[in-house]
């Protein structure tokens, strides 16, 4: 056990792959002096120009360039630096990533792990904030993970970095120099949660760094005498409707809450969910909590507008158990 | 070139190539049109065949090639089976792509074709890609891409280029520059000198070849093949052709002015181009017939054995998505 950042933890992750498997390169721009978040500090040293490449300015490329390099046998980890510019690469993404093996009669593999540093962090406005993770779920063919902590960080990582299929691995921006214990041996299993508090009362559902809030939020709550079961799914696509559809038949009361847009949110199909699955066990309507659907702005008094708190789920919880 | 230096083998294989690329999108044709068998949209190289010919002719199966939605002759070129492909075009279980692709993602990842792809452009990136795999895994074979004039009017042809010369990747670029981009002349949407002079600016070695003279193509293609095995750096062939028919196989074409395509039948077919050289050389008509008349028995027989095989077990439209997260495990 080892405490490090969650950028340290992906980077370690990066690293022992890279020195276990000379298939696995990275590429991005600005690697080589470490990444934007310095998610890739002292890879270059270690492994060489090649293998943690620089890239042009050209995002559509590096997409597509690493997958062609992916059909061929290597295994790329794409750094597209900010969520947002990955849309420069929807078409290398969406048309050909996610269905190359499948067009092709299972003749081909796109064996990649796509790092989008999303959410909000510093003032960073409209075009460089933005979370999307639930776009990317309705694409057949691709896996959608959000870790939220160091050691998810670290084991989801290597777990991404092993796997044949195309992972977009969306890291939170705001929580890279979040500290925690990191336990190298824990693997982590795709599609499975991970219970951060349990709790019997109300299910509060969450994943990226609005699981962290949840965590806090489901401590705050104890102290009120409610015991929420927070639940952070860490992969959206596959996701684990059963530990969720089991905690809601033992609490009766869900709250679904993430830093996206509410309307067409993954919590959206959460509750789409539970209410096919576990209607009767329903003591209460389910809540949904994400943002307003308006577009993220620049002075920090109007960007707290559109932030989904803590508190929020706190105020939820106790409007569902009162 | 002079008649009495004339590689006559080499006329040859390239002529049956042709005719063979020829006959099966004929066949692709009558099973489109008069059988009903074919369910979605075709794109016919008919006319363009010296293009994939006299390229294809100097990999080894251990290149890789991608291509474009026009990609039939790219891919019997390359020496994919015509069964297989027939069978793909028809929805076919026994197609190379298991009935899953259709004629616009043709593949054969066994003798080395990585795809054709559906989306105009989307290809050059990839296949750079693929080039730069070849580097980092320092294998020595090369790659060769194959787009329309119309792709240079996409963002990946600026980015692939880009990428190619920035990492010296081997590839061959192929802009077979049929002149239309769909229905449109490609001229009156593009601006500056076109997709030669836009590869030169992007410091590429870049060459012109008449796309219908097979010959020409073969000398070119060869020496650029090469060159780009020996440099490991990007070369870029600009080949002017001409597609006689339709944009797909239901396009008739008209917005053509009166009389092109015929002209371009009786006076630039790069199948009787060649023909009437190989008889400059000496050889026989009936010679040059048989060739004909091979290839088009084989491909009718492809497109008999597909008209009879089976159609692909519905439960495999949830094959090959994913493994995590597959349509298969989703319990829901
Ligand atoms: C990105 C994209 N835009 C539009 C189309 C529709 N489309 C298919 S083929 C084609 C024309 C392409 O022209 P060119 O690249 O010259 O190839 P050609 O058809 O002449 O072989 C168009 C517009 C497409 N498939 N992809
Ligand atoms: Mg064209």
């Amino acid at each position: 056990m080892a405490i490090m950042t969650y950028a340290a933890a992906a980077r370690l992750a990066v690293a022992e792959a890279m020195r276990a498997d000379s298939n696995v390169w990275c590429i991005g721009e600005d690697l080589g002096r470490g990444g934007v978040f310095q998610q890739y500090q002292g890879l270059r040293e270690e492994f060489g120009a090649q293998r943690v490449s620089d890239a042009p300015i050209s995002e559509a490329a590096i997409m597509s360039a690493a997958f062609g390099a992916a059909m061929v046998g290597t295994r790329p980890i794409v750094e597209m630096r900010f969520a947002d510019f990955a849309l420069c690469a929807t078409d290398e993404l969406v048309n050909q990533i996610a269905k190359a093996r499948f067009m092709f009669g299972g003749q081909s593999r796109a064996p990649m792990v796509i790092r989008k540093p999303m959410g909000m962090w510093r003032s960073s406005a409209a075009q460089h904030s933005q979370s999307l993770e639930s776009w990317y779920t309705h694409i057949p063919g691709l896996v959608v993970v959000c870790p939220a902590t160091p050691q998810d960080n670290y084991s989801m990582m290597k777990a991404a970095i092993q796997c044949d299929d195309p992972i977009v691995y969306l890291e939170h921006k705001d929580i890279w120099a979040n500290e925690g214990e990191v336990d190298p041996d824990y693997h982590y299993e795709f599609g499975r949660a991970e219970i951060r508090r349990g709790g019997g009362d109300v299910t509060l559902v969450s994943w990226s760094n609005t699981a962290n809030l949840a965590a806090d939020a489901g401590r705050d709550l104890s102290s009120q005498g409610i015991e929420a079961e927070v639940i952070d799914l860490r992969s959206l696509w596959p996701w684990d409707k059963s530990t969720v559809i089991n905690s809601v038949k033992k609490t009766g009361r869900l709250i679904v809450a993430h830093e996206s847009v509410q309307v067409s949110g993954f919590g959206a199909e959460i509750a789409a969910t539970v209410a096919e699955h576990a209607l009767q066990a329903l003591k209460a309507p389910i809540t949904r909590i994400g943002a307003p659907r308006s577009l993220i702005a620049y002075a920090p008094n109007l960007e707290n507008q559109l932030r989904v708190t803590g508190q929020m789920m706190v105020d939820a919880a106790i409007r569902l158990c009162r | 070139m002079t008649i009495s230096n004339y590689d006559i083998d080499r006329g040859l294989s390239l002529l049956s190539m042709m005719q063979r690329i020829r006959a099966f999108e004929e066949q692709a044709r009558l099973a489109a049109v008069r059988d009903k068998l074919v369910h979605g949209a075709i794109h016919l190289s008919i006319g363009q065949e010296a293009v994939a010919a006299g390229v294809m002719m100097h990999l080894t199966r251990k290149d890789y090639m991608l291509s474009t939605h026009r990609g039939h002759g790219h891919t019997l070129a390359k020496g994919a089976n015509p069964d297989t492909m027939m069978q793909e075009l028809l929805g076919r279980s026994g197609g190379c792509c298991s009935g899953k692709g259709g004629s616009m993602h043709i593949a054969d990842f066994s003798v080395g074709m990585l795809g054709a792809n559906g989306v105009v452009a989307a290809n050059i990136t990839i296949a750079a890609g693929a080039a730069h795999g070849i580097k980092l895994s320092g294998d020595n074979h090369i790659v060769v891409c194959f787009f329309g004039d119309g792709a240079a009017n996409r963002g990946p042809f600026l980015e692939g280029l880009n990428w190619a010369g920035v990492f010296g990747l081997p590839i061959l670029f192929v802009c077979e520059d049929n002149r239309y981009s769909a229905t449109t002349l490609t001229a009156e949407m593009t601006a500056g000198d076109g997709p030669a002079a836009r590869a030169q600016s992007l410091g590429l070695s870049t060459t012109t070849v008449d796309g219908n003279d097979a010959d020409a193509v073969a000398d070119t293609a060869g020496r650029l093949i090469t060159q780009v095995r020996d440099t490991r750096q990007p070369a870029f062939l600009h080949a002017s052709t001409y597609r006689l028919d339709g944009h797909t196989y239901f396009d008739p074409a008209s917005y053509r002015p009166d009389g092109e395509a015929q002209h371009s039948a009786r006076t630039n077919d790069p199948i009787t181009r060649l023909r009437e050289t190989l008889i400059t050389a000496g050889l026989p008509a009936h010679q040059l017939d048989a060739l004909k008349d091979a290839g088009n028995d084989e491909m009718t027989h492809a497109l008999a054995v597909a008209t009879d095989a089976a159609w692909p077990a519905d439960a495999s439209v949830f094959d090959d998505v994913q493994d995590i997260g597959s349509p298969r495990q989703d319990a829901y």
